[in-house]
């Protein structure tokens, strides 16, 4: 069975598998259930200074629900803890007494003064946690009193206060950003320059879940009236690694480890965002779904999977996918693919033929020597892809690439088997006049 | 689907003389449980994840396969969006008795044969179960039809028969703006709907319900008690209506040509099951204790599981060939089976055996196919029996039409367009050669026909 310790920046868990922080990281009630789950380590929920914030007392929760209830997308105007300060760590100090194995780090949100993270920081030490996460990514809430998302807006805050952090501290710095950001590697970079040990993220996403119609209020509605919340759960997963990725790849920030949020909910959610080079996952949305018990699955899908694969520890594969991230212009515009159906899988539903038809390129017949039957026509197929996705049959349509030195029935043209992209094609005027020069 | 509950206890050592007929078979409670609704309507939530098992499928098979037309993706879709009441306009736009219709149509062998979710997994949606949701929760929160009548036209128009067929051609033409008599010979509208159509597939005195909710287009003017050839006469109806429709049904039954049929406990199915939908209280109905089915087809599998139902003990079903050929769909089979009535193939009636007047027993001789012909082996089976019921098809009463219009098998000839041989006259529903002897096929008749008048009219 494959090894799956993780030493995150000198922190180490039994398993990457940590919960966000977030309202299951909130009490020492709900952490230690947590440990006995199986999670490998926990971010615990945002501390802030005294006194206390205070939360609404009406629906904190929204949600986006598929026809059955599964539940798609989550947002939340919960705040920060809204615990005394010393309650928390002295619960924060007797957890990480208890589960001396378990990856326990302290996620924070003070105002921006020096003096403010100096104090707090001192506080968190004694707890003997195993790391700090600063909270520039909440988006709601604390963010109009100048902390959370409204930090992580700005690099030059990040920077600053991921130096205080650095200057004051000898626990480890994860800087957890926010996705409301137009590049998500500016603030990456600001944290990296302030001396972050790591980034997180993503950090939930601005959002508005949905309009009541009797009220015409958005929802959740708290007496009358909505405000914006914070948007995770599977719905976010892709924006999510594709974030992650930019930061993995980008030349300034490569290397620099990354703890992977957003819409984690399986095993093999964990492995996309780890092949992308996260070094732990974080999760919030799946254990408040479905309670602790999921990271079971967690673990013995993500073993499962390695063994399968070969690897032995989880470093065999971090980060392994990056180098496959590229942006469009290298893409191969020589590599040509035809949509394919599978007769004997195809349940003749249609979907294929109208999406084709209506919406793309008129490349699915829907009768075929007047007979129901769905076929592709290669002269007129792209490879968009889109009759696969709207397939629901499983398998049922593939794309198959076309073997170099066939004719292209669409384009009439050879295929060819070198690599070409978008840099030196002919219809590239950046690329017509480098020729040119 | 519920299971049969409540059947009496089996005394090994009743004695009672024959015939055993008897009313309160059952607890008094028995009853509306035996006889409540046999697919309850489905919940919202139900409904909703039912509907998103719709592919909306691009020219779907099961559209092609409803007789009417019925633009299934399209009501499923809007039941998946919250929209029950477009869902309902949908259906009832080619359907108006889509009430009936999601009760009573052999789904199994329509829609939901083609759906590609039973051909991909055995599944199909529940089209019909979605239909009943779609079209009970209009009727529960509309009292009227969705349409409106178009500006009066002045034509008048004689319908005979209130059955599937003539309420769904008065209610089209109803809507083009034409002046309807719909005359029905009994007491109530509705004719099978109300009279035939097993009790547990519409409760709730639905058919009576469905009836009203057509007749609120207006414009129909309703005539109980009318039966052709009796209070009606077609030459006459001609010359007073710029049209007639015939929906008239089946009025007579076939027999089985032996003696004893005169005898007490040898009844018409259709009879008895017309009398058990009118029966107030379903305790007070005598059955039998022993019944005996002729028959094979849906109207035999009806009064089989209703006279279980009601506290039969032993019902058995007697069917000539193998249960392949049975018309009774394979549901209607299985509900039958399963409601624990006996099917036994290869078995004719030969003879009725009465005991003091009344049936006590019927000899069923054993049946062989040779060369495609059925013939008796001779052999002889005698299954006591406390009532026998007949179902071995109706027919029309030709007598009523007074020679006017051209017959062929025994049933109205018609086009296309539902027209018989006389330019004024159209006819449809189970009265017409070729019809498929199901209500939603009916109700396609008096749409189309309804269709073909108007255009005559407006011409």
């Amino acid at each position: 069975m494959a090894d799956l310790s993780t030493n995150f920046v000198g922190i180490k868990s039994p398993n990457p598998f940590w919960l966000a922080s977030a309202p299951p990281t909130d009490k020492e009630y709900n952490v230690v259930r947590a440990f006995k789950a199986g999670w490998g380590g926990v971010v615990w929920k945002t501390l802030g200074e005294d006194p206390a914030v205070v939360n609404v007392n009406g629906p904190r929760y929204g949600a986006i629900h598929g026809k059955d209830r599964q539940l798609i997308g989550l947002n939340n105007i919960e705040l920060i803890t809204d615990r005394p300060l010393e309650v928390n760590l002295r619960e924060i100090k007797q957890v990480k007494r208890d589960w001396p194995d378990r990856a326990l780090v302290v996620s924070l949100m003070v105002p921006c003064e020096e003096q403010s993270w100096i104090d707090i920081l001192k506080r968190v030490e004694e707890t003997e946690a195993d790391g700090v996460e600063l909270n520039f990514g909440c988006p709601h809430g604390m963010s109009e009193r100048g902390m959370g998302a409204a930090v992580g807006q700005v690099p030059e805050y990040i920077e600053m206060v991921t130096r205080w952090v650095k200057q004051h501290s000898r626990m480890p710095c994860i800087v957890k950003l926010t996705p409301n950001i137009t590049d998500v590697r500016k603030p990456a970079q600001a944290a990296k320059a302030g001396g972050a040990d790591a980034v997180s993220l993503i950090n939930t996403i601005n959002s508005i879940m949905g309009v009541d119609l009797d009220v015409l209020s958005p929802s959740p509605v708290v007496d009358g009236k909505g405000a914006h919340g914070g948007y995770c759960g599977p719905a976010v997963k892709p924006i999510a690694l594709n974030m992650v990725a930019e930061i993995a790849r980008d030349p300034a920030t490569h290397g620099l480890p990354i703890s992977g949020i957003g819409g984690v909910t399986t095993w093999r959610d964990a492995a996309e965002f780890m092949a992308l080079g996260s070094g732990s996952v974080q999760v919030c949305t799946a254990a408040m779904t479905y309670g602790f018990k999921v990271v079971e699955d967690m673990i013995d899908g993500l073993s499962d999977w390695m063994d399968k694969k070969g690897y032995t520890s989880v470093d065999q594969f971090i980060g392994s996918a990056v180098p496959n991230v590229s942006d469009w212009q290298y893409l191969n515009l020589n590599y040509i693919a035809k949509a394919k159906i599978d007769q004997d899988l195809c349940i003749q539903c249609g979907r294929c033929h109208i999406a084709c038809e209506d919406t793309s390129h008129q490349a699915i017949t829907n009768i075929v020597d007047g007979e129901r039957k769905f076929e592709v026509i290669d002269e007129e197929c792209v490879g968009c892809n889109l009759c696969v996705n709207v397939c629901p049959v499983e398998d049922c349509i593939t794309l198959e690439p076309m073997a170099a030195g066939s004719i292209d029935p669409r384009t009439k043209k050879v295929v060819e088997k070198d690599y070409a992209n978008w840099t030196t094609h002919p219809n590239n005027p950046m690329a017509a006049k480098q020729a040119a020069e | 689907m519920k299971l049969i509950a409540n059947l009496p206890e089996i005394s090994m050592t009743q004695t009672k003389a024959s015939p055993d007929i008897a009313t309160g078979r059952l607890p008094e409670d028995a009853y509306a449980e035996n006889f409540s609704d046999l697919h309850p309507l489905l919940e919202p939530h139900e409904a909703r994840v039912e509907a998103d098992r719709c592919y909306f499928c691009y020219d779907a098979p099961c559209m092609q396969a409803c007789p009417t037309s019925i633009d299934i993706p399209q009501f499923i879709r809007q039941i998946s969006t919250d929209n029950s009441s477009g869902a309902a306009k949908t259906i009832f736009e080619q359907n108006i008795l889509g009430g009936m219709c999601a009760r009573v149509c052999p789904t199994e062998t329509l829609c939901e044969e083609v759906c590609v979710r039973e051909v991909a997994e055995g599944k199909p949606v529940k089209i019909g179960e979605l239909q009943r949701y779609a079209t009970d929760h209009y009727m529960e929160e509309n009292d009227a039809t969705p349409f409106v009548r178009g500006a009066a036209t002045g034509k008048k128009i004689a319908v005979v028969g209130a059955g599937p067929a003539g309420l769904s051609c008065a209610h089209r033409l109803a809507v083009h703006g034409h002046d309807v008599s719909l005359f029905d010979a009994r007491e109530k509208a509705g004719g099978l709907n109300e009279y035939g159509i097993a009790s547990y597939k519409s409760v709730d005195n639905f058919a009576a319900r469905e009836v009203e909710f057509i007749l609120s287009i207006g414009g129909i003017d309703m005539k109980t008690g009318s039966r052709l050839g009796d209070n009606l006469d077609l030459s006459e109806l001609r010359s007073t209506y710029d049209a007639v429709f015939l929906s008239i049904g089946l009025g007579g039954v076939n027999s089985l040509g032996l003696d004893g049929e005169d005898k007490e406990g040898s009844i018409d199915a259709v009879d008895y099951i017309a009398d058990l939908r009118q029966a107030e209280n379903l305790s007070k109905l005598p059955v039998g204790r022993r019944i005996v089915v002729i028959g094979g087809g849906m109207t035999a599998v009806d009064i089989a599981v209703q006279t279980k139902l009601l506290g039969a003990e032993d019902v058995t079903i007697a069917y000539r060939r193998d249960q392949d050929r049975m018309n009774a769909s394979d549901f209607e089979q299985h509900l039958a089976q399963t409601s624990g009535v006996q099917i036994m193939t290869w078995a004719q009636p030969k003879a009725l055996v009465a005991t003091n007047g009344a049936i006590s027993a019927i000899e069923l001789e054993r049946t062989e196919e040779q060369n495609g012909a059925l013939t008796g082996t001779g052999e002889i089976v005698t299954l006591q029996a406390d009532m026998v019921f007949k179902a071995v098809g109706q027919t029309l009463v030709q007598t009523d039409l007074g020679g006017a219009l051209t017959l062929e098998k025994g049933r109205i000839v018609v086009d296309a367009d539902r027209k018989t041989s006389l330019a004024d006259v159209w006819a449809g529903g189970d009265c017409v050669l070729g019809g498929e002897d199901l209500t939603v096929a009916a109700v396609e008749d008096g749409k189309i026909a309804a269709e073909s008048i108007n255009a005559a009219l407006s011409a």
